[in-house]
Order: C-alpha cells, then structure tokens, then sequence
C-alpha cells in the first residue's frame, strides 16, 4: 500500500456521500458506490478521451449546474459537487440511451456470430442502459472484412466503435504507436501505416480491452463461445514477469489465455507471448506414456511401473546429478532439490540451462536469495539502471512499468551494454555503450542514490566481474538490487534449493547448521557438505566418468555453455528424462517420464520480486503428473521416501521451512577480464533472445511468430563503412564451430561489436557459432 | 437607419489595396509601431477597453482571452490566427485576407507583442489556395521591409481542408501535424495550446480589428455598435439578393437595413428564410428582419451571431432540401471523435434524404427532433451541435412544408426555380 496521504474530496452521487481522493474522476467514484456508470472509450488505465459519450451525467457544483450532461470519465471531482447518475437524472438517463442508440445506428447486429457476443461492454451495455429497439432503419456503413493488422491482430471495422481503447494503449502504454485512427466521421477507423503491421510485442492486450468484437486475435477467432468457456485464475509460465492470467479450456483444451488484473504486478496487461504461446500444450506430439530405451537402443512405450523400475535401477547404480530447467515451478523445483539431496544424495544440481558462471551463482547465493525489490520500487525510484538486461524482450512487463513512469515523470534510465536496443530509445535511457564483456567498468561507474533501482539480467552472467560490479554497486550507493532472470521458475529454483551451493530457503550448503536445518525436516541423516557441480561442470564431469547418471527435467542442451558437449553428455551418460514433449534430450534418454505441463498442474511461481505467483490446474481431467509426483514415485521405486505426494504437500513443506536467518553465503568477487586483441574483420559477439523466437513454448503459434522482429546482424556505422556494407547486405559471422548469415543492420552498436539474435530463425547462436556474448567472431561480407 | 461604416473595408475598392504600399498609404504599420512602444499590457487594456469581441462566432472578448496568458511563466507563448473559414455561408476572412492581408499580420504584431509571443501562426483553410499565396506574398513583403523577423515572426499554415479545424483545439493538433480532431479541456489553450504552451486563438477578423483600435482609442471602437457589441464588423450578405457581398457595419444593425444597403431580394421575390450567423446558428424568418445583429440581439431571438454569414433564401427555396444539403455537409464534416456527432450525422441525412422524397410519416418528424435532442449538447464540440440547428429552428418554423412534401410524396417545389441562373435562360 502506498503511504502517501492525499487530498480526500467528498461530492454526492445519486444522494450517496462518497470520499475519494482528489484528482478522482466522477465515473471511478461513482464505482466506489456501486453505482455502474456505462462506458465504451473510458478505460481506468489510459488517459481520459471523452469520444463516446456513453458516460454522460448531470453535474452541479456548489449549486451551479453545468447546462449539459457532462462526461462523467473526463471531470474530476471537487468539492460541493453533486452528480446524478442515470439512476436519479431523466437527462442523464435519456442521454445515454440516445448515445447508446447511435452506437449501435452502425455496429452490426452479428452478435450470434461474433467472438466478443456473451461478454461483450456494448451488448452488456446495451441491455443494461439502452432501449430494446432501435429507431433506425437506414443503411449501415459496411467495410471489407476482416483486415489483418498483424499476423496475429484481426480488424473488423464494421464493429468497432471507435472509442480509441486500442490506439491509446499502443501509444500511452506500450510506446507502439503503429494502429491509429485515420478517415473521419462515420468512416473513421483504426489502421496501420502502409506496409507497417501492428507489430507490437503487447498488440494483444487491444484484442482483450476491445469493448466490442472489432479486434479479434487470430489464434482464437471463431474458436468458441465465451460461455463454454471455464476460466481459471493461472500465472504465466513464461518470463519472471509473473503475469496474472487467466485461461480460458473448453472440454479439456485450452483455447484462450487473457491479462488477469493484478495491480501490484501486470496491472491489467501482459505481452503477446503469455497470452497466445500455449499451443505448445496440446501439441499432437505431446508424450503421454513413458518410454524406455529397449535393447537395440530403440525408444518404446512401457508402463508406469516398469519404467520407474528402470529408472530407479539406473540411478541406484552409478553417481547421478540433476539437471533442472528454468522453468520448473517452487514445488517442482523443490522436488528435484530435495530428490538429488535425498534420493541421490548430491549437491550436483543446477538449474541453470543456460549460459552462467560460479560468480552469478555466489552472485545469487549473496543477493538474489531473499531479495525484496519490487515493481513498486521502479514506481519510486529516481533512476533505473539496467544491466545485461533487455526489458521489452527479457521480461515485457517490467518494460511496461518503467514505460509508465518514464511516461510519467521521466524516469531517467540508464543502460549498459553494447547495443542501443528499441526499448532504450522508447525510454529515450542515457545508453552507456561498452564492449561486450567490458560491462564491470562501465557499472562501476555509474552514480546511484539510494532511491535509485538496478535491474540486472541473467546475461550478466555472461560477463566475467559484471556481477561484482554490480553488487559493489549497490553496496556503495544503497541502491536496490534486482536480479531479473528471463524464465519463470529460475527465482523458485533458486528458494528451492535447486542449485549446487544453496538448500531450500537461501540456506548455503557450506553452513552446518543451515544442513541440519533441513536435515531435520527431510528427515535425512545428512546432507552432502561440500558445494555441488554446476551445468557446465556436470557435464564436463559426465565426460570424465565422475558421474554416470543424470536426471533432467525441462532443459534444452542447445541453450547451455557447450551445447555440443551437453548432448554427447546425454548419450554418454544413463539420462532419466523428465518432458512434456520430444526434445533433444528424450532423444538421448534411457527412461522418458511425460509430466504434466503448466496448465495442467496447480503450483506456484516466484517472479522477480519472489513474489509467489500460485494457480491451480485449468484443465482438470488431466492424466499428466507434475515432476514432483514423478520424483516422489522415482524415490519410491529407490527405496526413500520423499513424503512429497501432491503439491500441497510440498507448499506446505516449504512454508514450514521458511526462510534462512542465518548468514548470507560470501561473495567471493570476480574482477573483469582484458578485452582480447581483435584485427580487422574480428569482432566480439554479443546477442540476447528476443521475446519471439524460437523459444520451445512458442512451438506451433505461427500467428504470434509472425510478428517477431526480423533476424538481422547488427554492426556499427564505422565497422560498415570499412566494410563496404550498407543495410540489407549478407554479413556472414563465423566461429571454428560455423557460421551464421544474416542481413545487416547498421545501428548504434559499439564498434567492437556484432550483434545477432540468439535464438532466432536462421540465427541460434549458441547451435551455430558456440559463442553468444564477448567471444571473438569473424564478420565478413558474405 | 444604420450607415455602412467601413473600417476592415475601407480600401478595399483600390486596386493596390492587398500590398504593403497600398496599405502604408493609409497609415497602415502605424498601429503597431504605437503598440510596440507601449507596455503589453497597456494594449491588453486597450483591447478589453475596446469591447472588441471574437469575430469567429463565439463573440468571446479578445482582450479577457490574452488576459488569461500566465506572464513571467518563462515558456514561449504563442497566436494562432484562425483562419480556416469553412462554415457554408460563411465568407468574410477570405475577401479580407484577398484585400487586406497586412491588415492581419500588424495585427498579429500587436497581438504577439501584448502576450509576449514571439511567434504568430496563421492557419489556413486548405481549399483557399488564392488567398494562401496571397497572405504569403503579404508575410514575404513584410520580412523584405523589416516589418517581421524583429522579435515576430508569422508563419503561414495551410491545412489539408476540414472543417473541424476551425475547431480552435482541432485546428492545435492539426497545426501540430496530428489529424485535427478536438481535444479534451481543460486544459484550455491559454495554459496548454500549440505544443502546449500557452496559446491565444483568435479568428482573422478579430486580430485585423485591432490595428485600426491601437490607432483610434477604444473610445472610438466603443462609440460604434451596440452596449455590449462594440465597434464594427462584416456582414457576409449572400443568396437571392440583388447585390450580395460583405457589408461593414456597425454591430446592431437589421437585416432590414442591409438588405436594403444590398439593394433588396432579387427583383420579384420575397424572403423566406435565412441563417444569421452560418448554417450552424438556427434559421430566421421574415419575422426577424427587425432583429439587431449584434450578440445579445440575435441570442435574445433564439439564434447566434454566429460569423454574421447572412444567407438569403427566398420563397422559391425548399427548405427540407436546404437543410439536407447543410445536414449533408455536416455528416461530411464530422470528424468521427465522439459518437453523437458522428453517428447522428449519418442518421440524420438518411432521415432528411426520405423527407425531401416525401418518403415517411409525420412520426419522423418526432424522431429528427428527438434524435437532434440526442446529439445537441451531448457531443464532443459544438460542431454536433451546430449540425442540429438547421434542422430544429426549420421544423420550428416550417413544419408544415415538411408535412407538404409527405402528403404530396415528393418535394412541393420547383428546384430550378431557386436557381440563380433561373432568369438568364428560362
């Protein structure tokens, strides 16, 4: 809750006192009473606009009545004013039904076939403060329908009734101000600039403020009715943003995912990705039974039984580590951080599948754990500064709240890193331009207050002594901390335990006393004592013959430290393979147990802050089982029992732990390393992914992959001038392990740099050149 | 019986009269050399003095309206001149502008000079490309002489030819390069205008007035006209008259008066109907020819000065096919902000279009007045307001030849007969 006291104002509606504070509009006060004032343009979110005119009262101010109805979402209170509502005023009410009537002289009365009948503001509306028939017998303005805004947003413009919802989102929230209204009168509508789609990574939530069927997503266009629908509360699976959510199942399948309204968090918004990446789920090739690997190296289908009984054996009979993907939720990540602990009896675990050091990890063992930065404090803060991080691409709805400040008050931001990105020029940051892997000097320099927010991204990692800038940083300035990772489950992982130097609750593996903490409530005789392995050093160690066995669940090998080495590691090693689909890993895997996927499950996440995000299963009849269910039954088969049965049980067990309050693990600073030496046509690598890509949870969602930004290699006006390359030419970008050939881009880089997508179509780093930040590469004119 | 007494006017009939020499010999930059050396707000003073009011229809006085410019606010303030005359009927900026443009541009002088402004924007109406290049040759000769670029500059601004722009927060945006549409106020212009600083828009005829003020004193300007309608203006006189054209009188005089000034309806013909003010300001009959034209006066008799754009009809006139063609040009116009204007506009003509066919019942009657009910004060900006006028103040008047047409099953009249050109060939 804000602390801020603020002017309280008292005025009268329909004869009802209400205290609001001051700078409230008539139409959100009038709701503090109950009393539901109709709007179509009015949105609590967006600037007042005043066009439709549904929410017309009568007002009168210490006795002085306005001669007209005013519109109730455009005038703020003040005091002595007294308002009557369509409930106590003849005018007011008259009014509305006449504006309500013109609304519909030109909507067509296609509710029966339109996507937005049954929870449609203008069919709601228009039996609630309309008249049952209208007046009009005239011709109805028509248009071609629908038109393509975006590969993904569909107009009709026959329906909408121009109320600016949509294009004031684009413009005031997302800062994406590509749909605008052109043409006049009746004939007005909303567009696009020519040969400009509405490519916004937030084009969705116009689809879901549409107060009528005009703006319709693709994916979901003539797909159901709302009221076979069964909407369930959920949270968003896929970045650390923690989205409130909705989704929508009708007989089993889930057909459509919407914003949920959480103030503190997404507000009422989420970005295209968690709201239309689900298809993933009913992908045809989802695994439902297990597998076993039989004699003659084929995958085949067993039972329950007999593949935990393999399993089992496997993992009974050589050293195993666990491998746990970012995307696991608290109680499954505590499942895996307890299973390696008591059933395999290891602190080899790490959930981190993705480029990372031993800094990030004391990084998050000192800093993340326990951290209590919120989006409340970007509201507060006198500067943000983002690290190795990409707000609009890494975690949207961050970019969303730093946007509205910025909008507010000009929030000043600052950003390092190499290349100049849309959001920093969205948020017009002072963008501080190093070298890839030259990060710790630039932050070292950096002036804070104690007001001011940093956000650093999981990339960081990527830069030898960013990390230690960072924290030194905050030491020094009292800034607050924030580490913001780009999957959901990372934050949970890491309270669970799930990574080789922490046990649940942020207790450091190396603290006696934190072990027997946790001892006691696993009821375990003891638990390993030194530091466990990380990914990269997991895998080196498979390849040594140090550990033989492997459980893993949710990782892409391609994302991690030597993706090549990953795989090999996979074959080399007995793999028990935890997935919802077929993956590089079940390739490779001797036992593949299908789990259940997000929707399918009830658990939680933690986002960023570590705020618990929890949701129950939206499709209720499934067969699948959470990871946890499957480890609990793993361990069975083993012989232990792990007391982990549902996920309740698990939640509960984590609460009963709570937190450490002992000391927090050291922090063991890395200082930078030497740009290397570059000739002529080297440079250093630098990329992030982007929201869209080829991201697992984006498989099958063409309508959402058709409006990704376009794969482009990025370098410096000076590098291209040496190199004779204008936008548009082939740049070819080559390490010993290959080569990756996009067309070029010439922006704000440094010019040390290239820049590529990391995991985009024709551009996966980390498959095609090895290297994804501050290696050296070859760019060359292809 | 009221005089002609022309003061905008009164050089008009020399041939030179539109360029600098023409104007200087008539003391024209005089004024604004005065006002410079006087204190801003001294020729504040002098203007609420004056009495002079808003020439562009509301009738606001000028000098209260560059009163509410916050002083020592530290941010650049700017005039825009209004001069996107679109209203049918209406035609008064653009044979001033034709005549007299330097007229308008020392009275941006003085006007930017009393608000600390140090930029005048002159938006023009698009369609009106003549007078454009006229007012840009003025503004040429005036740099050329050293009259603009001391601390003044005036830039002309051509619009792309819509009628919301003469909407003073449309024509903002539009001058802004947004598509004009009206804003929401507050704030209003005198705190947040043109990029958001504190901007005066004043129509042509209200800033070419004040030179001639700066000149005589405000005791002259208020010797003119009515108690509370000061000094002298143009009265645009079209339609069947003998002699139409713009009549610079002082406020306060009768149709009556300058109907015969203008020499009286065209030979053999008698008055039916004609608008005060544009097509936006309700209709006057014959009944009305004694009604003073000044503010109070035509307010008093249930309609508006308006822009004093008399349009003359005589008996020959349909008034439902008059009031469809006004109807028409407002469906036309609106700029599709806000639902009551748009919509209505679009319902309207379909109803009128059956009306003036003879299509329908006298129940449709009933409809377009509650429909106008509907619209008129419900919409964003007058311009929905103005759209009803016609059709109110035409039934109030002329129901029963609205029912004509639906008893006859058709329009009543003769729509050649109305025609200007009825007596040359027929």
């Amino acid at each position: 809750m804000s602390t801020e006291v603020s002017e309280m104002i008292t005025v009268v509606i329909d004869g009802f006192e209400v205290s609001v504070p001051k700078g409230t509009l008539v139409i959100r006060a009038a709701e503090q009473l109950g009393i539901q004032i109709p709007r179509f343009c009015d949105h609590p979110l967006l600037d007042p606009v005043g066009a439709c005119r549904q929410c017309l009262v009568d007002i009168e101010i210490n006795g002085r009545a306005f001669p007209k109805p005013q519109a109730s979402c455009t005038i703020p209170v003040e005091p002595g004013m007294i308002v009557k509502t369509q409930l106590t005023s003849p005018v007011a009410e008259k009014a509305q039904r006449g504006v309500m009537e013109l609304l519909l002289v030109n909507h067509p009365l296609d509710c029966p076939v339109c996507d937005k009948g049954g929870e449609c503001p203008l069919q709601n509306q228009a039996m609630s403060n309309g008249q049952g028939s209208s007046r009009f017998e005239g011709v109805k303005r028509t248009f071609e329908k629908p038109i393509n805004i975006s590969s993904q947003v569909l107009l009709d413009r026959e329906r909408c009734v121009l109320c600016a919802r949509c294009t004031r989102f684009s413009e005031q929230i997302a800062s994406d101000p590509f749909i605008t209204l052109n043409e006049r009168g009746a004939l007005q509508q909303v567009g696009i600039y020519e040969n400009q789609p509405f490519e916004s990574y937030f084009s969705g939530n116009t689809v879901q403020i549409c107060p009528v069927g005009a703006l319709t997503g693709a994916a979901y266009r003539f797909r159901a009715r709302p009221f076979d629908l069964v909407s369930t509360p959920s949270a968003c699976e896929h970045c650390a943003s923690g989205c409130d959510m909705r989704t929508d199942v009708r007989r089993g399948k889930t057909l459509r995912r919407l914003a949920g309204e959480d103030a503190s968090v997404n507000e009422e918004w989420n970005c295209d990705k968690g709201r239309w990446a689900f298809k993933y789920v009913t992908a045809i090739d989802r695994l439902k039974v297990p597998m076993i690997r039989n004699a003659s190296g084929e995958l085949v289908e067993a039972s329950w039984p007999e593949a935990l009984a393999v399993a089992a054996e496997g993992l009974k009979s050589a050293k195993a580590a666990v491998l746990v993907g970012g995307r696991a939720t608290v109680e499954d990540a505590y499942g895996y951080s307890k299973f390696a602990r008591v059933a395999l009896g290891t602190n080899d675990i790490d959930f981190r599948s993705r480029l990372s050091s031993d800094e990030e990890r004391e990084f998050i063992a000192s800093r993340v754990v326990g951290s209590s930065t919120t989006y409340r404090d970007i509201d507060k803060a006198d500067q943000v500064l983002l690290v190795g991080f990409e707000p609009e691409e890494e975690s949207p709805i961050v970019f969303l709240r730093i946007n509205k400040q910025f909008r507010k008050r000009a929030l000043k931001v600052v950003s390092i890193g190499s290349k100049e990105s849309i959001a920093v020029e969205k948020l017009k940051a002072e963008f501080v331009k190093v070298a890839p892997g030259q990060e710790a000097a630039a932050i070292a320099s950096q002036k804070l207050t104690d007001k001011s927010v940093i956000l650093v991204g999981e990339r960081a990692a990527e830069s030898a002594g960013a990390l230690s800038a960072v924290a030194a940083l905050a030491d020094s300035t009292g800034a607050k901390l924030a580490w913001i990772p780009r999957r959901a489950g990372e934050r949970g992982a890491i309270e669970a335990g799930a990574i080789g130097n922490l046990l649940p609750g942020g207790r450091p593996v190396t603290d006696a006393a934190a072990r027997v903490d946790i001892a006691t409530v696993w009821n375990t005789d003891s638990i390993p004592a030194e530091v466990g392995r990380s990914t990269s050093q997991i895998i080196d160690a498979v390849h040594a013959g140090q550990i033989g066995a492997l459980v893993v669940g949710g990782v892409d090998p391609l994302d991690c430290d030597n993706s090549q080495a990953a795989l090999s590691a996979m074959e080399k090693a007995f793999v028990v393979s935890l997935e919802i689909a077929p993956s590089a890993v079940t390739a490779r895997a001797n036992v593949v147990l299908p789990v259940a996927a997000v929707t399918e499950k009830s658990g939680s996440f933690l986002n960023w802050e570590g705020r618990a995000r929890s949701f129950d299963a939206a499709v209720a009849d499934s067969l699948n089982r959470s990871d946890l269910r499957i480890l609990s039954m793993i361990a069975d088969e083993m012989g232990i029992s792990l007391n982990l049965g549902t996920v309740t049980a698990a939640a509960k067990e984590i609460a009963s732990l709570g937190a450490w309050d002992g000391a927090r693990a050291t922090f063991n600073k890395v200082s930078a390393q030497a740009q290397p030496a570059l000739n002529g046509d080297q440079a250093l690598i630098t990329s992030w992914r982007r929201l869209l890509d080829l991201g697992t949870l984006q498989e099958g969602e063409e309508h959402l992959a058709g409006t990704a930004r376009r794969t482009v290699a990025v370098i410096s006006p000076k590098r291209a001038q040496s190199m004779g390359v204008v936008d548009g030419d082939q740049l070819k970008i080559s390490t010993a392990q290959g080569s990756v050939t996009l067309s070029a881009l010439v922006e704000n880089i440094h010019d040390d740099a290239v820049w590529a997508p990391r995991n985009s179509r024709g551009s996966q780093l980390l498959v095609n050149l090895g290297v994804a930040h501050g290696a050296v590469v070859t760019v060359v004119k292809a | 019986m009221t005089k002609l007494a022309p003061v905008l006017s009164a050089h008009w009939d020399e041939k030179d009269s539109f360029t600098l020499e023409g104007y200087k010999r008539h003391g024209g930059y005089k004024a604004s050399e005065k006002a410079l050396k006087m204190d801003p707000d001294a020729v504040i003073q002098l203007v609420k003095d004056s009495g002079l009011r808003g020439r562009g229809g509301a009738g606001f006085p000028t000098g209260m309206k560059w009163g509410f410019i916050p002083q020592g606010d530290n941010k650049d303030h700017y005039l825009v001149v209004n001069a996107d005359e679109s209203e049918p009927g209406t035609c008064k900026d653009t044979p001033l502008l034709m005549a007299n443009p330097h007229v308008l541009i020392e009275g941006c002088i003085i006007a930017c000079h009393a608000i600390r402004a140090k930029h005048a924007f002159i938006y023009i109406r698009g369609e009106i490309t003549h007078v454009a290049r006229r007012v840009n040759q003025a503004i040429a000769d005036a740099y050329a002489a050293g009259i603009l670029g001391n601390g003044i500059d005036v830039v002309l601004h051509v619009g792309a030819g819509a009628y919301i722009c003469g909407e003073e927060t449309a024509l903002l945006d539009s001058l802004e390069g947004f598509r004009g549409q009206p804003r929401l106020r507050p704030p209003f212009p005198a705190i947040a205008g043109l990029y958001a600083r504190p901007t005066v828009v004043n129509n042509v005829e209200s800033i070419a007035s004040v030179p001639a003020i700066v000149m005589n004193g405000a005791e002259w300007y208020q010797s003119m006209g009515t108690e509370k309608s000061k000094g002298t203006t143009l009265y645009s006189l079209s339609g069947h008259v003998a002699n139409p054209g713009q009549f610079e009188a002082p406020l306060g005089i009768t149709l009556r008066e300058i109907l015969e000034l203008a020499g009286g309806m065209r030979p053999g013909h008698k008055l039916k109907f004609w608008t005060p003010g544009g097509s936006s300001t309700p209709l006057f009959t014959d009944e009305h020819l004694d009604v003073p034209l000044d503010y109070e006066g035509v307010a008093a008799a249930g309609s508006m000065l308006g822009t004093k754009a008399l349009q003359i009809f005589d008996e020959t006139t349909c008034v439902v096919r008059a009031v469809l063609r006004w109807t028409e040009f407002y469906k036309h116009e609106s700029c599709g902000k806000c639902t009551p204007c748009r919509e209505g506009t679009w319902w309207l003509v379909q109803i009128l279009r059956d009306l003036e066919e003879g299509k329908g019942t006298e129940a449709d009657l009933a409809k377009l007045l509650d429909l106008c009910d509907n619209i008129m004060g419900r919409s964003f900006c007058a311009l929905g307001d103005g759209a009803t006028s016609p059709i109110t103040s035409s039934i109030k008047y002329f129901r029963d030849e609205y029912i004509a047409h639906l008893t006859n099953g058709a329009c009543p009249f003769d729509p050649v007969a109305s025609t200007l050109f009825v007596g040359a060939g027929a």
